[in-house]
C-alpha cells in the first residue's frame, strides 16, 4: 500500500453521507464519500462541522472507524450523548444522501501500521473502539498475522459496538482475541469479566511485560487515565503505551 | 481527575491549520522541567477559547493557540524547542 | 468560513427564548453550566488556602478560608456571560465583595489603575480597578446554594458578571494591584483586554 504523506494545508470539505447503519441503540455508522481524500492511518481522526442558518457553528472530532484500505469512503461511528449538541444530529437526523462538511486525516500520534508490528493490546472504553477497529480492520485488510488482543468495556451486551463482527472475526482470525468485561448487567449464561477494568483484569488479560507489546488506550478521560496508570503500575513501558482520551462522556 | 482533559493528539486539526506539517509527532522539551514528549502525548485543553497543551510531567504550559476571525495567536514560551519531522 | 455551507436541520442546543432583551449580542441562553478549563483542577487544602491582595498597597493583607467567611458575605443574582457565545441568566452565588477586601487595604486608588486577579495553576487576568469597585464583583464561594464545586473554580473565584466570564477567574488566591495594565492569560493571546459583553468585545481590535 502507498505510503501517504500529508503535506499543505487541511482543508474543509463536503462529504456525502452514503450509507447508514445502526450498532447499537445509542450509536450508528456512517459512511461518507469524499471528494478529495489522501487515504488516513488506522487511529486518525476526523473533525466535523455544523453550520445552522444563522451561522452558529458547533465542531466535534470523530475517530475513523473503516481502515485505510477503503479508498475514498470512510465509515465514522458515532455515539449518541443525550445532552450532545453535535452526536445527536449525527446520529437522528442525518440521511442519505445529506451533506456534512469535514477535514482529516488528522492525527499522527494515535496511529498503528502493519510496519510497527506488535503484539498489540488495545483497551476500549465503549465508543472508545472506534479508532481500534480501524486498527483491527486494517490488520485483516492487510492480511497480517501480527497478534491482537482486544480488551473491551461495556456497560451491557446490547451496548458491545461492532460485535457481531467482532465475534466473527475472533472466531476467524488467528492470534486476534476479543476479551469483553459488563460492567453494569450481563446477559444469562455470561461468563466473561463483570468488572471495570482493574489492575487485576489487566494482569490477567495483557500480554506478558517481556513480549513488548505496543498498548492503545481509548474511551473516556477517567477511564484512559485509570487504565494507563494501572499499566504503568504493572511495569509496562511509558513508551509503548499510547492513549486517546475522549473527554467526557454523557454530559458534554 | 479532570473528565475534559484530552491528548495532544485533540489538537492534531488546529495544529494543522497553523502548521503545514502533522504535529502531534513533533517533539519538544519543557521549558519548565525539561521533559521531552511528543505533542500527541501532551495533555490538551480545548475548552472553546482556545487550545492550550501542557507537559504531561508538571503540568506547565508548552504551547497555546487561540483562533480569532480568521487570524491566530501562537505562545510557544513553554516549549524549549520543537523538532518537527514532516513525513509521517 | 464554511463558505455558506449550512448543515440541514442542525440548530444546535440553543433554545428559543423571549429574553431576548436580557441576552447580549451574539450569545445565547445556556440552562447548563459548562466547564471550560485551561489546565488541571487545582486541589488547595482549605487548611493551606489563602487569599492576598498584595502589589501597589502599603502592606500585603492576607486572609485565612475561615477570615476570608467571617467579613460580610452577599448573594448575588446575576446574568454570566461566557466568550465561547452561552449566557446563563439569575445565576444565584454567595461571596464577599472585592470592595470590602480592599477596603481593609491601604493603597492609593490615584495611583492604581488595575488589578491582577491571579490563581492556583497560574491563570491570570486583568481588570480595571473602577470595575471592581462599586458592588461590580465578588469572590464567590457558593453556587446556587451550594459550595462551589471544583471544576467550577471551587473553593473559591472571581465574580465579576459585567464582562466576559474568563474575567471571572477560577480558583482565585488574590489581586495584586497595579499601576499600569498587564495583560493577563486570555488577553495576551488575542482576547480583549476589557470584554464587555454588551459591546462584544471577545477579541482584541474589537
Amino acid at each position: 500500500m502507498e505510503r501517504t504523506a500529508l503535506p499543505g494545508r487541511l482543508i474543509w470539505q463536503i462529504g456525502e453521507v452514503v450509507a447508514t447503519h445502526p450498532e447499537t441503540e445509542r450509536s450508528k455508522s456512517l459512511t461518507l464519500a469524499l471528494p478529495i481524500w489522501p487515504g488516513h492511518l488506522a487511529g486518525q481522526h476526523v473533525d466535523i462541522r455544523l453550520t445552522a442558518d444563522d451561522g452558529y457553528q458547533a465542531q466535534r472530532s470523530y475517530s475513523i472507524a473503516s481502515p485505510p484500505e477503503d479508498g475514498r469512503q470512510i465509515m465514522l461511528t458515532i455515539e449518541r450523548l443525550d445532552d450532545g449538541e453535535v452526536s445527536p444530529y449525527l446520529t437522528d437526523e442525518l440521511r442519505i444522501g445529506d451533506k456534512v462538511e469535514l477535514r482529516g486525516p488528522i492525527g499522527g500520534y494515535f496511529v498503528w501500521e502493519e510496519r510497527l508490528g506488535g503484539p498489540l493490546l488495545l483497551i476500549a472504553g465503549g465508543s472508545g473502539i472506534v479508532p481500534l477497529m480501524a486498527m483491527i480492520r486494517h490488520r485483516r485488510a492487510a492480511g497480517s498475522t501480527i497478534p491482537i488482543r482486544l480488551l473491551a468495556s461495556f456497560r451491557t451486551y446490547d451496548d458491545i459496538i461492532y460485535r457481531d463482527e467482532l465475534e466473527h472475526l475472533a472466531g476467524d482470525e488467528l492470534a486476534l482475541e476479543v476479551i469483553t468485561t459488563l460492567t453494569r448487567t450481563q446477559p444469562p449464561g455470561w461468563t466473561g469479566y463483570m468488572t471495570r477494568i482493574d489492575a487485576e483484569l489487566l494482569r490477567d488479560v495483557a500480554w506478558p511485560i517481556e513480549q513488548h507489546p505496543l498498548t492503545f488506550i481509548c474511551g473516556p478521560t477517567q477511564f484512559v487515565e485509570t487504565t494507563a496508570a494501572n499499566l504503568l503500575a504493572l511495569g509496562y513501558e511509558p513508551t509503548r503505551i499510547k492513549t486517546e482520551r475522549f473527554g467526557p462522556t454523557g454530559d458534554t | 481527575m479532570d473528565k475534559t482533559t484530552l491528548d495532544g493528539n485533540a489538537a492534531g486539526g488546529i495544529l494543522r491549520e497553523v502548521f503545514l506539517f502533522e504535529m502531534t509527532l513533533a517533539e519538544g522539551a519543557c521549558a519548565h522541567c525539561g521533559a521531552t514528549n511528543a505533542i500527541g502525548a501532551t495533555t490538551a485543553y480545548m475548552s472553546g477559547m482556545g487550545t492550550v497543551l501542557r507537559c504531561p510531567s508538571c503540568e506547565h504550559v508548552l504551547i497555546r493557540i487561540v483562533s480569532t476571525k480568521g487570524s491566530y495567536w501562537l505562545d510557544m514560551q513553554g516549549v524549549r524547542a520543537l523538532h518537527i519531522k514532516p513525513e509521517l | 468560513m464554511s463558505g455558506g455551507f449550512i448543515s440541514r436541520g442542525f440548530r444546535g442546543r440553543r433554545q428559543q427564548s423571549d429574553l431576548a432583551g436580557r441576552i447580549p449580542p451574539g450569545q445565547y441562553l445556556e440552562r447548563r453550566f459548562p466547564v471550560l478549563s485551561a489546565g488541571p483542577t487545582p486541589h488547595t487544602p482549605l487548611d493551606k488556602w489563602d487569599f492576598s491582595i498584595l502589589g501597589k498597597v502599603r502592606e500585603p493583607k492576607r486572609w485565612t478560608w475561615e477570615e476570608l467567611l467571617a467579613l460580610p458575605h452577599e448573594i448575588p443574582t446575576v446574568d454570566i456571560s461566557c466568550v465561547t457565545k452561552w449566557t446563563k441568566l439569575d445565576t444565584h452565588w454567595e461571596g464577599i465583595s472585592v470592595e470590602t477586601l480592599l477596603q481593609q487595604v491601604d493603597y492609593d486608588p490615584h495611583s492604581v489603575g488595575y488589578v491582577i486577579a491571579f490563581s492556583d495553576g497560574g491563570y491570570t487576568t486583568n481588570i480595571p480597578l473602577a470595575d471592581v469597585l462599586g458592588g461590580k464583583a465578588w469572590v464567590a464561594f457558593s453556587y446556587e446554594g451550594e459550595a462551589l464545586a471544583p471544576e467550577h473554580g471551587g473553593p473559591a473565584r472571581l465574580l465579576v458578571p459585567h464582562l466576559y466570564f474568563w474575567k471571572s477567574a477560577k480558583w482565585v488566591r488574590g489581586l495584586r494591584l497595579v499601576e499600569q495594565d498587564e495583560p493577563g492569560f486570555w488577553e495576551s493571546l488575542g482576547y480583549h483586554n476589557y470584554g464587555d459583553p454588551w459591546k462584544e468585545q471577545r477579541y482584541q481590535g474589537d
